[in-house]
């Protein structure tokens, strides 16, 4: 099934703000949409990164997404 | 005078061999010296303040960085690791103390005049310090502020033509060993793969969508140079199918002594004369060689270990028809132990657009980005998953040389589709043979 990129888009930012931690897994969006590829769903997720809503986390072992701004900045596995 | 007293740093100089500490003094009277004066972006004591932060950590027993953060250039997932002092006070030069990696060139093959580029970059917008190479394989550039990435990433890409690395949960930089560029044991073009795939997963490489890391190394022989079987989950590995080249003249030059042995590399005058017999034909891991004035090798029986092609370049060399082994999950020792690469696929031929390899690597990706837990390599997946399972999202089939030792599990799982008849079965046809 093909993913609607605004719908997929809108249900991503509501996730990511009925949650109370701030940064997530790449896996953590991909069980939103179980009937999506994976790679349709990471470019709905390197769109709203290039469009700065949302941003990259890394410990430099592993990369998680968060909102922009949300939560702590740094130094924080 | 060195602005932190470091006796314990100090001490690790005094041992015989080049000491990290000194080449750090070095720089620290370098960047003060300034003699090319650089306007520097970041602290001038950067590199004294990392020696005092640096004896703190010895004095206490534990670190004094903190990592991970949102650093990073704008659009990349990897290629910069965020690292902050937690004394920032104590040693405000590297209160940020980020590492940049830099993808290296295939082979690795720089011209001076890029070193010296990148090294009057990194004099002016970092520490100076560099480490060639990391562990992956990038070219390291340790130590720089915030606000200085942007800038930096502007004049690689621009300026310099260069890419960052990988980090975090994604492709990491792909490495290779020189290849046909200088070794005559290449069994295929590292570089070319090694580039060609650097460039063909540049989204695997920036963005990232993976439980964990992920590394290709490419290395033309069973020598193994970049140690890819050992240190890649995707290691590919030079072979080839047909006999060893074997010139029987120089064979028993060597014999003669007309030749050095190794090249000349193991030289050592006690060790006597060349004995083919005890420094080949003995050593050969599957018995396969055997010598009475010819050299004779059962091929079928041959590893590729490589020892007897080592040992007499000029006798002996690689077959002509050329591919790839290719090998799977190696990975170091976090969790369950180190692991070194499962043999997938025995034979590949290596040729571009490199579309058989690649068709093994993304069922792979599609397999463990599916089931893979957050921070499982795909190594420790084909362990719980087992690795029958890898071969059937490979669609790879069952090969005796896939097989390790004996099965210690005594059940074999049918699945209906390999049951002649599947799970149902005629019971009248079934009683004419069996009575009730
Ligand atoms: S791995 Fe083999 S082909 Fe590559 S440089 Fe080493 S010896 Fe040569
Ligand atoms: S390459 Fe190794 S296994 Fe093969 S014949 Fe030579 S020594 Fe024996």
């Amino acid at each position: 099934m093909a993913l609607d990129p605004t719908a997929a888009r809108e249900q991503i930012l509501e996730f990511c703000k009925s949650k109370t931690k701030t940064k997530f897994y790449f896996n953590d969006f991909t069980k939103l949409f179980p009937d999506a590829g994976q790679r349709e769903v990471k470019k709905v997720l390197t769109t709203l990164v290039n469009e700065q809503v949302m941003e990259f986390w890394s410990s430099g072992s592993t990369t998680m997404y968060g909102l922009k701004g949300a939560g702590k900045q740094h130094s924080e596995e | 005078m060195a602005k932190h007293q470091t006796p314990l740093l100090d001490q690790l100089e005094s041992g015989p061999w080049p000491s990290f500490v000194s080449d750090i003094k070095q720089h620290a009277e370098f960047r003060h010296a300034n003699e090319g004066k650089v306007e520097y972006q970041i602290p001038v004591d950067v590199c004294d303040d990392l020696l005092g932060a640096l004896e703190l950590s010895y004095v206490d027993g534990e670190t004094h960085w903190k990592h991970g953060g949102i650093v990073g250039v704008f659009g990349y997932g990897g290629g910069v690791i965020g690292r902050y002092s937690d004394s920032p006070e104590k040693f405000p030069g590297v209160a940020h103390f980020h590492t940049i990696r830099i993808n290296q060139p295939a082979g690795k093959y720089y011209t001076t005049k890029y070193l010296r580029q990148l090294a009057d970059l990194w004099d002016f917008r970092g520490s100076g310090l560099m480490n060639l190479h990391g562990a992956t394989g990038d070219l390291v550039c340790l130590g720089t502020t915030t606000p200085q990435l942007e800038e930096i990433f502007y004049t690689l890409t621009h300026d310099f033509n260069t890419d960052l690395g990988g980090s975090g949960g994604n492709l990491r930089t792909p490495a290779d060993c020189l290849g046909q560029s200088r070794c005559e044991f290449a069994c295929y073009d590292t570089q070319d793969l090694c580039h060609t795939l650097t460039n063909d997963y540049q989204d695997e490489l920036h963005r990232p969508a993976f439980p964990y890391k992920f590394k290709f190394k490419f290395d033309g022989c069973p020598n193994g140079c970049v140690a890819s079987i050992a240190r890649s989950d995707f290691s590919v590995i030079g072979t080839w199918k047909d006999e060893i080249k074997v010139d029987q003249d120089a064979v028993k030059g060597y014999v003669k002594g007309d030749f050095k042995p190794n090249a000349g590399a193991h030289d050592n005058p006690k060790w006597g004369k060349f004995d083919i017999v005890k420094e080949v034909i003995d050593l050969c891991p599957t018995k396969c060689m055997s010598y009475d004035g010819a050299l004779k090798i059962n091929n079928k029986e041959c590893t590729r270990c490589m020892h007897c092609i080592n040992t007499m370049p000029r006798a002996l060399h690689i077959g002509d028809e050329r591919g790839a082994s290719l090998f799977v999950g190696a990975k170091a020792p976090i969790l369950d132990g180190a692991q070194m690469g499962s043999l997938l696929v025995p034979f590949v031929p290596v040729e571009s657009p490199y579309d058989e390899i690649k068709e093994v690597i993304e069922k792979l990706w599609d397999w463990w980005m599916e089931e893979g837990k957050n921070r499982e390599r795909i190594g420790e997946l084909i362990k719980r998953q087992g690795f029958p399972k890898m071969l059937e999202v490979t669609g790879i089939k069952a090969d005796a040389r896939h097989v390790l030792e004996p099965r210690s599990n005594p059940y074999i799982f049918w699945k209906e589709e390999d049951v002649p008849g599947g799970w149902q079965r005629d019971i009248n046809v079934y009683r004419k043979k069996h009575a009730l």
